[in-house]
C-alpha cells in the first residue's frame, strides 16, 4: 500500500545520520568521569603467567588502576560461556576447559588479556600499559587443526584430551555405507575453508557504568544482541541481576556476527567500572580486532560423494575438522554442527548422508559465527563437490544440479531440515539466463585466442534462517530461545513508534521495519520511530543475525500491529457508530466500507488516550506487544554463476560477469536487499580470493593488519547482475525468507569453480590467490 | 602514538635548522608511513617537522630533456601533470597504480624514496630513468641512492628537494599489486634513454629492495620486444617470500611485468 509499503525501494532513513557523521557510537559517548581502559595482552600462543608486577605502572601520571586476571577470579566474575551444548557421538558432552575474562594462569592465544590499565586517557593507560612486567614462561603452541589432534600435540586444557571438544555425528552411517557399496561412481574431495578476520568498520568497544548508589549498571557496547548480553552477563558472569544492568547497543558498525558474542572486554569494563568508581571506557583498535574478534570458518574436510549409473546422488559422506581456537565462544560449538551439517543435502535430493565433527582447540583465537555461520562451509563442500563431480562424470555441471535438484516441498532431508518451499529450477534457469550459459563456449574460445582462461562457475546454495523454532532448538542444544518480541505504540497525536527486539547495525531496520506500518496503516513512513538496542526500552529480544529480522522480527511486529488494529477499528467503529467488521484502514484513515464515512488514524489515537468515549469495558491507550515464535527455519536459496578470466602470466582473477538469482520470498525493500546480497557478495568473493587469516607454526598470528590481511575493495569485485524467483515462505505471514548471508553463503563455490574450470584444474583452495593460481596453472 | 612536538616548516633551511636543535627529529613528508607508525608506537620521534608547507618543494619542471619533480609533490599532483604526462608518461601511470585515492593524494615523491620500502613503486622509476635525486646539500645519482631496504645515501637531516629525470626514449611501468597493501608485490620499470641504453629495474622482488635486472636489460637491448624476454630466465634465489608470493611467483613477476612494461612503453 502507497509509495513507502512493502516492495518500494524506499530510501534509508538512517543514512542521513550516517553519512553526515552524526551517527552515535559507542565511542562517541563521553561520561562524567569517565576513564580509560588498556589491555595487557600476551604476545605469546601458550604461556603460564608466572607473575605481573604493576608497580611501575601504578605510580605512573593518571594510572587509577591495574587489575588482573587473578583479581577478576577471586571477585567470582564468571567464566565465559559457550552457550550450545553438543553430546559426541558416543554420549558425552562437549569438553571445555575454562575461559576466565583475564587469564590468571594460562594464555593460550597471542591476544589474550592478562591484565588491564584504568587511567585518566587512552594514551596514559597505554603509556602505563608499557610499563606492566608480565613474566611469561612459553609453552609449545599448536595452530593447525591437524597439528592439534596428532598425539604428542601440545596441549591446550586439561578437560580436553587431545585437544578434542567433540566428535559429534548426524545422519545415518550404515545407510550411507550401503549407498556407497552399490555406488556407480563415487567422487572425492578434500577441502580447506579458510580463516577469516571479521572487520566490521567499527571496532568493538564498552563504556561501563557502575551507580554505587542504586547498585545499577550501564552498559554501552558493540552487540546485535543487547538482551541477550544482559542475560548472560545477569546469569552467567554474576555482574548484577538483570533488573540492575541496563544494556544499550547504540549504533552499531557492522557486526557480520562477530558482536553477537560477550567478549572479556566487556564484562572487564563492567567488573572494572565497579572497582574503580568510576564509568570505563574501552575501544578496541584494528589490531584488536584482528587479535580478539571471533574468528569465522577454518574447517578442513574429506567428503565423498555417490552416484548411480544415472547420474543421481545416492549419498554423501563428511567428515570435518573444526578449528575452535583457544576457547569455545558463545555459540561456537552449534556452528560446525547444527549450522553447517544439517545443510549438507544442499539443493538435492540425497537419500543418505552421513558427517562427522571433530571439534578441535588450537592456540588461535576463538573462533565462532561469522555471516552465514557453518552455512557457507556447507554451500561450498557441497557445490564444490558437484563441479568436481560434474568434471568427473563429463556431465553439464549445471545439468548434473538440475537432475538432481529437490522439486517437491515440503521435503524431509536426511540431516534434520525440512525445506518448506523453492523452485531451484527457476533460480538455476533465471541466472543461466542472466549470463548467456549455452553462449559461454564461444566466449571462452574467443578469450583463449587473446591468450586469456575463462572460466564459468555455478554455485546452487541453500541455507537456513531465522533460527527456529525455540522448542526445536532448545532440544538440539541450544541455551536460548529464538523467537523475537515487537511492541507497537501509537502516541496520542496519532505518531507511532515500533520496538524491536531486533538490533540493527547496519542492515536499514529503521526504514524496513517502518515500510510495514506503512503498508498496512497507510501513513507515511516520517510518521514511525523504530526504537531498538536499549533493555531499558524494548521489553526483550534476541537481536540480530543469522538473517533473523525480517523473518522473525518483522513478524513480531506485524502480530503487535494487528492487535493494535483490532483494539484501533474497534475505537473507530464506536466513534463512526458503524460494525467493527466494516471498518478497513486506508491511507491512514478508519473506514467504513462502501460509505464515505471516515475518521483518521490520528482522532483513533486520541480517543484511545482522552477515553472520553471509548466502547464499554475497553482499556484506554493504543500500544499492543507481541512474541512471535516461528514454527520453522526459512530457507533462502538461489543460484550464482560467475564468469571470469585468469592471466596466465601471473594467475590473477578478473571478473567477466557475476549474476545472482535469488529466492527470498517477499522482499520489503529490494534496494536494501540488493545492498544485503552486494555486501554478501563481496565477502564470499573476499573469502575466494584475497581474505585469510594466517598463523604460523607457533601460533604467531601473520595477518593482524590490512598490510597483510587482504580486505575486498571496490575494485576487486565487479558489477553485480541480481534477479530474484520468488517463492513465499509458508512460515510466517509475510513470507519472507531472509536475505543477509545469501551472498557469503553462495558466492565463494561459484568463484572457485570458475577459477578451477579456467585452469582446468579442479584442485585449488581459497583464498586464490594470483601467486597460487599460478602456482596451480604450472604444477606438474 | 607518543608525545611528541610538531612543527610546520616554511623553508627547507627552517626544516634542516629545526632538525638541529631536536633530540630525534624525523622529516614529516606525505606521513604515508610515518604516522601509521608513530601510531602503533614504533617509531617515537621527539620532534615532527613537516615539509608539507614548503613552497620551494612543490611543482614540476620540464626543462629540454630533463623533468624535475620536487620532492613534495604529492602523487595525484604527478599523475595530472601535464608535463609529465607528456615527457614521461610511465611515470604518471607509475603514479597512478600507486596506493589508492587516499594514499596519492598526500604521498608524495621525496617521502617514497627517502622511505625506501622495497615494494614503493618509485625507486622502480629513479632506478631505470637513471635519476639524480636532489638534496638541499648534493646530487645523488639513483645507483648510488638506494642502498637496501629502507636504507639510503641521505644523511641525518639531509632533505631531498627534487628528483630529476633525463626525458626517456620509452617507458614503461608495469605492477602486480600486493593484494592487501597495494604496494608492488613485484614492478618492473623499463626505460630506453635516448642514446639507446636499456636500464630495467624491479621492485618489490628482491630481499635488497630496488634493483637492476642485467638479464632483462641484455635481451631487450638486442630486441626491444616484449618476445625478447620470453628466453630470459630470473633466479628466484635473493628474492622476497611471503603469504602473497613465493620467490618463484615474484621471479615469473618479474619476467612478465617486464614484458608488459615493454608492451605499454612501445
Amino acid at each position: 500500500m502507497g509509495v513507502e509499503g512493502i516492495g518500494a525501494r524506499v530510501v534509508r532513513k538512517e543514512d542521513k545520520r550516517f553519512i553526515t557523521g552524526k551517527g552515535r557510537y559507542v565511542d562517541d559517548i563521553k561520561m562524567v568521569g569517565m576513564t580509560h581502559a588498556h589491555f595487557i595482552r600476551s604476545p605469546h600462543a601458550h604461556a603460564k603467567v608466572k607473575g605481573i608486577d604493576s608497580s611501575a605502572a601504578l605510580k605512573m601520571p593518571g594510572v587509577v588502576a591495574v587489575l588482573t586476571g587473578r583479581e577478576i577470579v577471586d571477585d567470582k566474575v564468571g567464566n565465559l560461556i559457550c552457550g550450545w551444548a553438543i553430546t559426541s557421538k558416543d554420549g558425552s558432552p562437549m569438553k571445555m576447559g575454562a575461559w576466565p575474562a583475564m587469564a590468571p594462569e594460562t594464555v593460550r592465544f597471542v591476544g589474550q588479556a592478562v591484565a588491564v590499565v584504568i587511567a585518566e586517557s587512552k594514551n596514559l593507560a597505554r603509556d602505563a600499559a608499557e610499563a606492566v612486567v608480565v613474566n611469561y614462561e612459553e609453552l609449545p603452541a599448536v595452530a593447525d587443526v591437524q597439528a592439534a589432534i596428532k598425539s604428542g600435540a601440545p596441549q591446550l586444557h586439561p578437560e580436553a584430551p587431545g585437544n578434542q571438544v567433540y566428535d559429534w555425528v548426524i545422519g545415518d552411517e550404515g545407510a550411507t555405507d550401503a549407498a556407497f557399496a552399490k555406488a556407480a561412481n563415487v567422487v572425492k574431495l578434500d577441502v580447506t575453508n579458510n580463516r577469516l578476520a571479521p572487520n566490521a568498520m567499527e571496532p568493538r568497544a564498552a563504556l561501563a557504568d557502575y551507580d554505587a548508589a542504586e547498585e545499577h549498571f550501564t552498559l554501552y557496547t558493540t552487540s546485535q544482541n543487547p538482551h541477550v548480553a544482559r542475560l548472560v552477563l545477569s546469569a552467567f558472569y554474576n555482574i548484577a541481576p538483570e533488573h540492575k544492568l541496563r544494556v544499550i547497543a547504540p549504533d552499531v558498525g557492522g557486526g557480520f556476527g562477530s558482536k553477537i558474542f560477550i567478549y572479556p572486554e566487556e564484562m572487564v569494563a563492567l567488573w572494572a567500572s565497579k572497582k574503580v568508581g568510576r564509568p570505563v571506557k574501552w575501544t578496541g583498535d584494528r589490531t584488536e580486532a584482528f587479535l580478539t574478534d571471533a574468528h569465522g570458518r577454518d574447517h578442513v574436510t574429506h567428503a565423498e560423494m555417490a552416484f548411480d549409473a544415472n547420474n543421481k546422488i545416492t549419498g554423501l559422506k563428511v567428515k570435518t575438522y573444526a578449528n575452535f581456537g583457544a576457547y569455545m565462544s558463545l555459540f561456537s560449538s552449534s556452528v560446525p554442527t547444527y549450522l553447517y551439517a544439517t545443510l549438507l543435502s544442499g539443493q538435492y535430493n540425497i537419500p543418505a548422508i552421513h558427517a562427522e565433527v571433530i571439534g578441535v582447540y588450537t592456540n588461535t583465537t576463538p573462533v565462532d559465527a561469522y555471516r552465514g555461520a557453518g552455512r557457507p562451509e556447507a554451500s561450498y563442500l557441497i557445490e564444490r563437490l558437484m563441479e568436481t563431480a560434474a568434471r568427473q562424470l563429463k556431465v553439464d555441471p549445471a545439468q548434473l544440479r538440475r537432475s538432481n535438484f529437490i522439486t517437491q516441498f515440503p521435503h524431509q532431508t536426511p540431516v534434520i531440515m525440512a525445506y518448506d518451499t523453492g523452485d531451484f529450477n527457476a533460480s538455476l534457469d533465471a541466472a543461466m539466463k542472466a549470463i548467456d550459459y549455452a553462449g559461454f563456449p564461444a566466449r571462452k574460445a574467443q578469450a583463449k585466442a587473446q591468450g586469456k582462461l575463462r572460466g564459468i562457475g555455478v554455485s546452487c546454495y541453500i541455507e537456513a534462517c531465522g533460527i527456529a523454532p525455540s522448542k526445536a532448538v532448545g532440544s538440539l542444544g541450544a541455551g536460548v530461545g529464538l523467537w523475537e518480541s515487537a511492541e507497537v505504540r501509537v502516541n496520542p497525536v496519532g505518531t507511532i513508534e515500533i520496538l524491536t527486539g531486533s538490533h540493527s547495525h547496519g542492515q536499514g531496520h529503521e526504514t524496513t521495519f517502518c515500510q510495514l506500518v506503512a503498508e498496512r496503516l497507510g501513513v507515511p513512513i516520517s510518521q514511525v520511530s523504530i526504537v531498538h538496542g536499549d533493555t531499558d526500552k524494548v521489553q526483550f529480544g534476541m537481536g540480530t543475525y543469522g538473517s533473523r529480522s525480517a523473518a522473525v522480527g518483522l513478524t513480531a511486529i506485524l502480530k503487535a500491529m494487528e492487535k493494535m488494529e483490532s483494539k484501533a477499528k474497534k475505537i473507530a467503529a464506536h466513534a463512526l457508530e458503524a460494525s467493527e467488521a466494516d471498518i478497513v484502514i486506508e491511507n491512514g484513515e478508519f473506514k467504513v466500507t462502501g460509505t464515505d464515512k471516515a475518521i483518521a488514524l490520528p482522532m483513533v489515537a486520541l480517543a484511545a488516550y482522552t477515553a472520553h468515549n471509548l466502547p464499554d469495558g475497553m482499556e484506554p491507550g493504543l500500544k499492543e506487544s507481541a512474541f512471535y515464535d516461528p514454527t520453522n527455519f526459512t530457507f533462502p536459496a538461489g543460484t550464482y554463476i560467475c564468469e571470469l578470466e585468469v592471466d596466465p602470466g601471473t594467475g590473477k582473477t578478473s571478473f567477466v560477469n557475476f549474476v545472482a538469482a535469488d529466492d527470498f520470498g517477499r522482499l520489503i525493500n529490494p534496494m536494501i536487499v540488493e545492498g544485503q546480497v552486494h555486501g554478501g557478495l563481496v565477502q564470499g568473493i573476499g573469502q575466494a580470493l584475497l581474505e585469510h587469516a594466517i598463523y604460523d607454526a607457533n601460533g604467531q598470528p601473520v595477518t593482524a593488519s590490512f598490510m597483510d590481511y587482504a580486505m575486498p575493495r571496490a575494485d576487486d569485485v565487479p558489477s553485480f547482475n541480481l534477479s530474484h524467483t520468488t517463492t513465499l515462505c509458508p512460515g510466517n505471514p509475510l513470507g519472507i525468507k531472509g536475505c543477509g548471508e545469501a551472498g557469503a553463503i553462495g558466492a565463494s563455490a561459484a568463484v572457485i569453480n570458475a577459477i578451477t574450470d579456467a585452469i582446468g584444474k579442479n584442485n585449488l583452495e581459497m583464498p586464490a590467490t594470483p601467486d597460487r593460481v599460478w602456482r596451480t596453472i604450472h604444477a606438474a | 602514538m607518543y608525545q611528541t612536538k610538531y612543527h610546520r616548516a616554511s623553508s627547507v633551511d627552517e626544516a634542516v635548522s629545526l632538525f638541529g636543535k631536536s633530540s630525534e627529529a624525523k622529516f614529516l613528508a606525505g606521513g604515508q608511513t610515518l604516522l601509521p607508525v608513530m601510531k602503533q608506537r614504533l617509531a617515537s620521534p621527539s620532534d615532527v617537522i613537516d615539509l608539507g608547507k614548503i613552497k620551494e618543494l612543490q611543482g614540476v619542471e620540464l626543462s629540454g630533456d630533463t623533468l624535475t619533480i620536487k620532492a613534495g609533490t604529492i602523487y595525484y599532483d604527478i599523475m595530472t601533470n601535464a608535463d609529465v604526462k607528456k615527457a614521461i608518461p610511465a611515470i604518471a601511470h607509475l603514479t597512478s597504480v600507486l596506493g589508492d585515492p587516499a594514499v596519492r593524494y598526500r604521498g608524495t615523491i621525496g617521502g617514497s624514496i627517502a622511505n625506501n620500502d622495497p615494494a614503493a613503486d618509485f625507486p622502480a622509476a629513479l632506478l631505470a630513468l637513471g635519476a639524480t635525486v636532489k638534496t638541499n646539500k648534493r646530487s645523488i645519482a639513483a645507483e648510488d641512492f638506494f642502498q637496501g631496504l629502507f636504507s639510503t645515501a641521505l644523511e641525518d637531516g639531509e632533505i631531498i628537494t627534487a628528483v630529476s629525470f633525463p626525458v626517456p626514449a620509452k617507458a614503461g611501468y608495469e605492477k602486480m599489486r600486493h593484494p592487501a597493501s597495494r604496494f608492488a608485490l613485484t614492478g618492473v620499470f623499463v626505460a630506453q634513454t635516448k642514446s639507446g641504453e636499456v636500464r630495467v629495474a624491479a621492485t618489490g622482488a628482491s630481499q635488497s629492495g630496488v634493483m637492476r635486472v642485467p638479464a632483462i636489460e641484455a635481451a631487450l637491448k638486442a630486441n626491444w620486444s616484449p618476445s625478447a624476454i620470453d628466453s630470459v630466465t630470473i633466479s628466484a634465489n635473493g628474492l622476497l617470500a611471503d603469504i602473497h608470493g613465493t620467490a618463484e611467483y615474484r621471479a615469473n613477476l618479474i619476467k612478465v611485468m617486464a614484458q608488459r612494461a615493454v608492451a605499454a612503453a612501445g
